[in-house]
């Protein structure tokens, strides 16, 4: 059969994610220090898998409503109340999702015409672009840059607005370049939205993940903006909770509605274990994690430090747990130095290209890795960076 | 409650770090580190250093035993002399004062139970002040100072994603 031709063609033109083909290249190899995950080195704190083994005991493997167990969207409700000082009613702004992947496609498919443009920053998590492709959106990407500290500028934002522009899409704290906002662009975007009537999706998934006694402040803040926001959230970072897949988005009712009739059909439910297992993790609240960014905070002042005297320049990022280290001065590029380090030294980082064409020059290191081990895998990375500058 | 010093709390999570690790992660100079550390042993805030052992696998044999006390406090200096004179004998690793229906919670070790019972006959019971003892044995140890034991290691992480 000639698959190629039968394929969508919309699907079968979409790249693969940089990362899948690295993680190929890893993957069955047992001696590799890997700094190249996304996700917190620990399992979901105890209480939390206790609960849901718990509600299994008691036999609740069932579907829930569309929109979420109602105990589960009025703690989401208070919670984002407390971490961003605006509140949604959990009966019609609140929709509970399988992890913000899920929330981020469904809220594109809803709001998107075909045509319709989309502003993203770049290096970003993977699935941006083609989640707005998927809707018939158009991406258009502005680049964040170094000497920024990877924080979004609010004229590149504005030379990027045209007509046609329909969404503003943010994830501060970044992954993969742990970049922060400061909250004077964060209100320029702001006000650019308002003066050209334009949604914004904001991702806080490592809202939470913030350093040096910073407090988080979201876009959705702002005056006018929370009528045009939509705020995209789940547990997979801060509450270590991965591979639950549970996010939520909150949203004002007409949009919230749109969404959850892409959610009903494509999606029925978030699965009640993990929806129990975010009961839990609400309950628990800031105890859940704040043992964990601490340690993280640590980490990240090892491998800063680390990276910076072996002459990679790293700045200091001020969220999530990744560090973004400048790899140009060793005269390869992301990717070489990703595959010669992976060789010669088995350690596991990823080529800053794999987020978009403006992370080349770049590799993230995560560094919610024992502490150990980053010393050891930065020891490493010190031999493999002098034996090519040799 | 005041937040501990940060090189003590790492400390107390795992000792065995090395100075120039520790400065790494404090952002401190070496010599800040064990000048701190120095000072935090010289004042009695740091009390000394163990390794956490599971005690079947190092082979080693022996007992230990919780001893509920119950003591006569004094005029002067209430359980503190006695409890202190207590802390002294070698057997016993812990003794705290507690609240609750008795007075001091000592852990002993012995080589066996007749080495145990022999301390507390002969040394611990026969003290002046000391009123009743209540002895129990540990059977197995599933965790301790913070870490489990024989615990199954963490689950498999992919090595590379998004």
């Amino acid at each position: 059969m000639d698959y190629h031709n039968k394929l969508c063609t919309q699907i079968r033109d979409l790249p693969r994610s940089g990362i899948r083909d690295f993680f190929e290249l890893v993957i069955g190899r047992s001696d590799v220090i890997s700094l190249g995950v996304g996700e917190p080195d620990k399992s979901t704190p105890w209480p939390i898998r206790e609960a849901v083994i718990r509600s299994l005991e008691k036999g609740q493997t069932s579907y829930t409503s569309n929109l979420g167990l109602e105990p589960l969207r009025v703690l989401i409700s208070e919670y984002v109340e407390k971490q961003f000082r605006v509140t949604y009613d959990p009966k019609t702004e609140i929709l509970v999702t399988v992890g913000v992947s899920e929330a981020l496609d469904i809220a594109f498919r809803a709001v998107l015409n075909p045509g319709d443009e989309v502003i993203y920053h770049e290096p970003c998590y993977v699935s941006y672009s083609p989640s707005i492709k998927m809707a018939y959106g158009v991406p258009v990407v502005v680049e964040t840059r170094e000497e920024n500290q990877f924080a979004l500028m609010a004229a590149d934002v504005e030379k990027a607005i045209t007509p046609k522009t329909k969404i503003i899409a943010l994830n501060f704290p970044t992954n993969p370049t742990g970049g922060i906002m400061p909250p004077e662009e964060l209100e320029k975007i702001a006000a650019l939205a308002v003066k050209h009537d334009l949604f914004v999706f904001t991702d806080e998934i490592y809202c939470e993940l913030l350093y040096d006694n910073r407090q988080h402040k979201s876009i959705v803040e702002y005056p006018s903006m929370r009528e045009r926001t939509v705020l995209l959230h789940g547990f997979s970072k801060a509450f270590a909770m991965t591979g639950w897949r549970l996010g939520y988005a909150c949203a004002p009712a007409p949009l919230r509605e749109a969404m959850m009739k892409v959610h009903q059909y494509c999606m029925l439910c978030a699965p009640i274990m993990s929806q129990i297992a975010g009961i839990e993790a609400l309950k628990m609240g800031a105890s859940a994690y704040e043992e964990m960014r601490q340690s993280y905070e640590m980490r990240r002042n090892i491998i800063v430090s680390r990276l910076n005297g072996m002459g990679l320049h790293c700045f200091n990022p001020g969220g999530a747990f990744y560090a973004f280290p400048e790899i140009r001065s060793t005269g390869l590029t992301s990717k070489e130095f990703a595959l010669g380090l992976l060789e010669k030294k088995s350690v596991a980082v990823v080529p800053g290209n794999a987020f978009g064409a403006a992370g080349e020059g770049f590799v993230r290191c995560c560094y919610a890795t024992a502490p150990d081990l980053i010393v050891k895998a930065m020891d490493l990375m010190e031999e493999f960076v002098n034996e090519v500058r040799k | 409650m005041i937040p501990m010093d940060p090189l003590i709390q790492l400390l107390t999570l795992n000792s065995n770090r090395s100075t120039a690790e520790l400065a790494g992660i404090l952002s401190l100079s070496e010599d800040e580190v064990r000048r701190r550390i120095a000072a935090a042993e010289a004042d009695g805030t740091i009390l000394g250093y163990n390794a956490v052992v599971d005690r079947q696998k190092a082979g080693q044999s022996g007992v230990t035993a919780l001893v509920e006390v119950r003591i006569t406090p004094e005029r002067e200096g209430g359980f503190d002399r006695l409890a202190k004179r207590i802390a002294k004998f070698d057997q016993v690793r812990e003794c705290f004062l507690m609240s609750g229906g008795y007075d001091l919670a000592i852990l002993v070790e012995g080589k066996d139970l007749l080495d145990v019972a022999n301390f507390i006959a002969e040394k611990l019971s026969t003290l002046g002040g000391v009123l009743s003892t209540a002895t129990h044995f540990q059977l197995k140890a599933y965790k301790q100072a913070g870490f489990l034991v024989n615990a199954a290691t963490d689950e498999e992480r992919l090595p590379v994603s998004p």
